[in-house]
C-alpha cells in the first residue's frame, strides 16, 4: 500500500500491544479539565500512520455527541480529545471515547505526560536558531559588500549595523553556551562550550573596538555564523532525543494507574495506586495487572509473572499467595489485601536498585567532551602563545591581540561542534527507520564500545509466549477438541492451543474453568478435562519438568487422551542476531530468573555456553557489575521488571518495545520490531557512527593544521575565516550523510508486514 | 550612497518580517504535526481549518 510513509513500523507494535481498553476510572484520572464543563484526554494511538487513519479516527470521535473536538497528531501518534463532562444532564463515560477509537480498529491507550518542559526547551532552541540565522544572513550580506570594496564611511556604517544586529543575537541565541560554559567553569571543569563562549565574546568585543576606530577588519559575520552552526548542532541533538522519548512514552503502559478498593461495608471505590494503604482490600478482575504487592484473600487464578521475575510458566494463585506489583492476573478474579503501599512495592525496590546501579553510566564522558578536554586547553595556549610571541616580536600589543583573536576564531570548534551531533542524528534516523529508538547520543557511543552481550531469556530471547511442540505428531481430533475447550480461557497455554489448531473446532457444551487447574466440560461421551496432569486425572510423572517444557493434558473421564507439550518460542531473528554478534567477536551470556532446565534448553539451542538461572534482580545486577569490574563493557538486553536494575548497571542496554515500563525507561535503546536482529543492527550502526565521528574529528583537525599557521602568521582576514569555517562545516556534514544507506533485510521485512493495513480492514 | 538609507532598512525590515512570520508559525503550533499536515492537505472532506 502506497499511502504508508516510512515509519509505519508502529503498526506492528500496535498489534502486539493490543490489550483491553483503559477503564473509565483510569481515563477520568488521566483527563484534565479545560474549563466550561469540558475535559481533555490525550490518548496514544500507535496504529495511525496515514491520511485515511486521521479521517477514520477523527470522524469516529466527532460523531460522538459528547466530543467537542478531536485532533490526531500523526507525528507523535496521539489523539487529543476535548469532551463535555455532561450531555443533556447525563455524565459522560470517557470509556465511550476509547471504545469509539477501538471500534475503528485502532488501539488506544493512556501514556504518562511527564516531559512538558523538554518541549519548551526545544522551542527555545529552534527560536534561537531562527534568530541566529536571521542575524547571520544579514551580517553576511553587509560583510560581502565590505569584502567587495566598500570603503570609509560606508564600511563603518555597515560595521555599525552589523554590531547592532550581532549584539542582541549573542545575548539571546548565545545564552545556551554561556550558561553551559559558566556551569562548567564554576565546577572547575571545561567543556566544548568554554572555548565557544570565549571566542564569540572576544571576537565581538574586538570587532566593536575595531569599528569604533574605523578599522578595516571586523569579525561580526564569523561570530554570528559560528553561533548559527553550533546552535544547529545543539538543536539536532535535542530533537533526536525528543523524538525517541515521545515514541517511547507512546507505548502501552504496563503498570496500572489505579485499583478498585473494596470497603469493609462492601462499597467499591476506584482510587489512584498511590492512595492505596496497607491492609485495604482490592478486587482484581481477570486481565488486570496487580497494582501493589498483595496477598490473595479469596478467589483462584493463574498469574503471569514473566515480566516480574522471568518465570515463563504462570503461577496458580489461591488464598495466601503473595503477588508482586506488575504481575498479570490471567484467568479468575481475585480479592486481595495490600501488604505494601505503591511506594514500597516490588517495583519501587527495583527502582531503588536501579538508582544505585546507575553510577557507572553517569561516569561516562561523551566523546565530544573528551575531545574538548584536550582541545580547549590547546587552543587557549596557542592563542596566548601567539599573543605573547607577536607582542615581544614587534612590540605592537594591539596587533598581537588581533592575531590572538584570529587564532581563537579560526580554531573555534565549529566543525567539531557539528562533527558529533550530525553523525548521531543521521545514525538515529537510520535506526528509527529500522525500528530502533535511541535515548541519546552518548548511548550510541557506548554501544560501539561493547565486548560482552548479556541477554535475559523470557521475553527477550524468547517471546514469553508458549508454542505447541510437535504439532504434526499429536492426534488432529484431539487437538481440535482441546482447542474447543481452550477457546474459553485466557491462559497462555490455552491461547497457544487455539492458535495451533488449524482445522474446524467441534461444538461442545458449557465449559467451566477451574482456576489453577484447567477447563472442564460434560459431554454425552464423558467428562472432558484439559489442564495440568493432577487436574486432568493422570498420575504425576516423576521428573516431568526435566525437559524444560510445559505440558497440558487432555483427558476423558480421567483417562489421558493426549499430552500437549509447549516450548517458549524463540524470538524471530534470535539465531541470526546471536551468530552475527559472535562473528563480531562479542562474548555472550544468558542471565535469567526462570528455572534452570528452561534456560539450559534455550542456551543449548542458541549455542550460548555461559548461562545462569533462577536469579533475583539483585543477583542479575551484581553479575553484570562483576563483568564490568573485570574491565568488560557489557551490553544488557532485557525486558522484565527484574531486568531493570541490570539494564541500568550495564554499560549500555537495549529493551524490546514489549518490555515493562521501568525496563524501557532504564534502557538506552528500545526496538519496536519483533526481530532480535535489531540488536546487531544497532551495534553495527553505532560502530559505523563511531568511525564517522573519528573521521570528522580528523577532518576538523586537518583543517586546523592548515588554517592555524595562517592565523598565527597574522594573515587571516575575516574573509579567509568565513570561507575556512563554512567549508570545514560543509565537509563534516557531507561526510556524516554517508551513514545513510540501505536498511537491513529484517527492517524492510518488518515494514512490509506493518503494511497489510490491519486497522483499515477492521474499519471497513 | 543615498539609496542605502532606504535599502538597508528595507532589507532588514523584510528579513525581520520573515523571522517574525517563522516565530509566529512556531508559536501557533504549525510544526507540531508535520507528518499529519502532509496528509491533511489531501483530505477532500475538510475544507475548513481544523479547530
Amino acid at each position: 500500500m502506497s499511502c504508508c510513509a516510512p515509519g509505519t513500523e508502529g503498526a506492528v507494535e500496535a498489534e502486539r500491544a493490543s490489550h483491553a481498553l483503559p477503564s473509565s476510572e483510569e481515563l477520568m484520572l488521566a483527563s484534565r479539565s479545560v474549563g466550561e464543563g469540558l475535559r481533555q484526554s490525550d490518548l496514544s494511538v500507535p496504529g495511525v500512520h496515514c491520511g485515511t487513519c486521521i479521517t477514520t479516527v477523527e470522524g469516529a470521535l466527532n460523531a460522538l455527541p459528547a466530543v467537542e473536538r478531536a485532533r490526531v497528531n500523526l507525528s507523535t501518534r496521539r489523539v487529543s480529545v476535548v469532551w463535555k463532562e455532561a450531555v443533556d444532564g447525563r455524565q459522560t463515560d470517557p470509556q465511550t471515547i476509547a471504545a469509539a477509537i477501538k471500534a475503528t480498529g485502532y488501539d488506544a491507550h493512556l501514556f504518562s505526560l511527564a516531559v512538558e518542559g523538554d518541549d519548551r526547551l526545544r522551542n527555545q532552541l529552534i527560536r534561537a536558531v531562527a534568530v541566529a540565522g536571521f542575524a547571520a544572513t544579514n551580517i553576511m550580506l553587509l560583510s560581502v559588500s565590505v569584502w567587495s570594496g566598500a570603503e570609509d564611511a560606508t564600511r563603518d556604517l555597515f560595521h555599525w549595523i552589523s554590531a547592532f544586529i550581532a549584539g542582541p543575537t549573542l545575548i539571546y541565541a548565545g545564552r545556551f553556551f554561556y550558561q553551559s560554559a559558566w556551569n562548567a567553569v564554576r565546577h572547575g571543569r571545561t567543556n566544548m562550550d568554554v572555548p565557544i563562549a570565549l571566542a564569540i565574546t572576544l571576537s565581538y568585543a574586538v570587532s566593536l573596538w575595531e569599528t569604533l576606530h574605523s578599522a578595516e577588519h571586523a569579525w561580526f559575520d564569523a561570530t554570528v555564523s559560528l553561533l548559527f552552526f553550533l546552535l544547529i548542532g545543539r538543536t539536532l541533538d535535542h530533537v533526536m532525543r525528543d523524538r525517541a522519548r515521545s515514541a517511547i512514552t507512546g507505548l502501552a503502559r504496563l503498570s496500572p494507574r489505579g485499583a478498585m478498593v473494596v470497603r469493609p461495608d462492601g462499597s467499591r471505590d476506584y482510587r489512584p495506586v498511590e492512595d492505596i494503604a496497607i491492609g485495604e482490600h482490592l478486587s482484581i478482575a481477570a486481565g488486570e495487572r496487580i497494582p501493589v504487592d498483595c496477598r490473595v484473600l479469596s478467589g483462584a487464578s493463574d498469574v503471569d509473572r514473566s515480566i516480574v521475575n522471568g518465570e515463563s510458566d504462570p503461577l496458580s494463585a489461591g488464598p495466601g499467595t503473595r503477588l508482586e506489583a506488575g504481575a498479570m492476573n490471567l484467568t479468575g478474579s481475585l480479592t486481595v489485601e495490600a501488604v505494601a503501599t505503591a511506594r514500597d512495592s516490588f517495583l519501587s525496590e527495583v527502582i531503588g536498585l536501579m538508582e544505585a546501579a546507575e553510577g557507572g553510566r553517569a561516569r561516562y564522558r561523551r566523546i565530544a567532551d573528551r575531545a574538548a578536554q584536550i582541545y580547549s586547553p590547546a587552543v587557549h595556549v596557542l592563542a596566548l602563545a601567539s599573543f605573547l610571541g607577536w607582542g615581544f616580536y614587534d612590540g605592537d600589543w594591539k596587533h598581537a591581540m588581533l592575531v590572538a583573536i584570529a587564532v581563537l576564531i579560526i580554531t573555534c570548534p565549529c566543525a567539531l561542534g557539528l562533527a558529533v551531533p550530525v553523525v548521531q542524528v543521521v545514525a538515529a534516523g537510520r535506526l528509527f527507520a529500522g525500528g530502533v529508538m535511541v535515548k541519546d547520543g552518548s548511548a550510541m557511543e557506548r554501544l560501539a564500545e561493547i565486548d560482552t552481550a548479556v541477554f535475559d531469556k523470557t521475553g527477550t530471547l524468547t517471546l514469553g509466549k508458549p508454542r505447541l511442540v510437535d504439532r504434526d505428531r499429536v492426534n488432529r481430533a484431539h487437538l481440535a477438541l482441546a482447542a474447543a475447550l481452550a477457546g474459553h480461557s485466557r491462559h497462555p497455554l490455552s491461547m497457544a492451543l487455539v492458535e495451533a489448531n488449524a482445522g474446524p473446532v467441534p461444538i461442545i457444551g458449557a465449559v467451566s474453568e477451574v482456576a489453577g487447574g484447567g477447563l472442564e466440560v460434560t459431554t454425552p461421551q464423558g467428562v472432558l478435562r484439559l489442564g495440568n496432569r493432577a487436574f486432568a486425572g493422570g498420575r504425576t510423572e516423576a521428573g516431568g519438568e526435566e525437559h524444560g517444557l510445559s505440558e497440558v493434558v487432555l483427558s476423558r473421564d480421567g483417562a489421558v487422551l493426549e499430552t500437549f507439550r509447549f516450548e517458549d518460542a524463540l524470538r524471530t531473528g534470535a539465531f541470526e542476531a546471536i551468530s552475527s554478534l559472535r562473528q563480531d567477536g562479542v562474548e555472550m551470556a544468558i542471565l535469567s530468573g526462570d528455572r534452570a532446565p528452561a534456560v539450559a534448553r534455550i542456551a543449548g539451542l542458541l549455542g550460548i555456553g555461559r548461562w545462569r538461572a533462577g536469579l533475583s534482580p539483585r543477583e542479575k545486577t551484581e553479575s553484570v557489575a562483576e563483568r564490568s569490574a573485570d574491565g568488560h563493557r557489557v551490553l544488557m538486553v532485557g525486558d522484565g521488571i527484574n531486568d531493570a536494575p541490570a539494564l541500568a548497571a550495564a554499560h549500555v542496554s537495549i529493551a524490546p518495545a514489549s518490555a515493562a515500563d521501568v525496563g524501557r525507561q532504564a534502557a538506552d535503546f528500545v526496538f519496536l520490531h519483533e526481530s532480535l536482529e535489531a540488536v546487531p543492527f544497532a551495534y553495527e550502526t553505532a560502530r559505523r557512527a563511531g568511525r564517522l565521528i573519528r573521521q570528522n574529528f580528523a577532518l576538523a583537525i586537518g583543517y586546523n593544521v592548515i588554517a592555524v599557521p595562517i592565523a598565527i602568521l597574522g594573515h587571516a582576514t575575516p574573509l579567509i575565516a568565513a570561507i575556512a569555517m563554512s567549508t570545514s562545516s560543509i565537509i563534516v556534514v557531507v561526510n556524516s550523510l554517508r551513514l545513510r544507506g540501505r536498511l537491513p533485510a529484517f527492517a524492510a521485512r518488518a515494514a512490509d508486514e506493518a503494511r497489510p493495513v490491519k486497522p483499515l480492514v477492521q474499519a471497513a | 550612497m543615498n539609496t542605502l538609507i532606504f535599502l538597508i532598512p528595507i532589507a532588514l525590515f523584510l528579513g525581520g518580517l520573515g523571522l517574525a512570520a517563522f516565530l509566529w508559525s512556531l508559536k501557533s503550533g504549525q510544526y507540531d504535526d508535520v507528518e499529519g499536515a502532509a496528509w491533511r492537505v489531501l483530505d477532500d472532506g475538510d475544507d475548513r481549518p481544523g479547530p
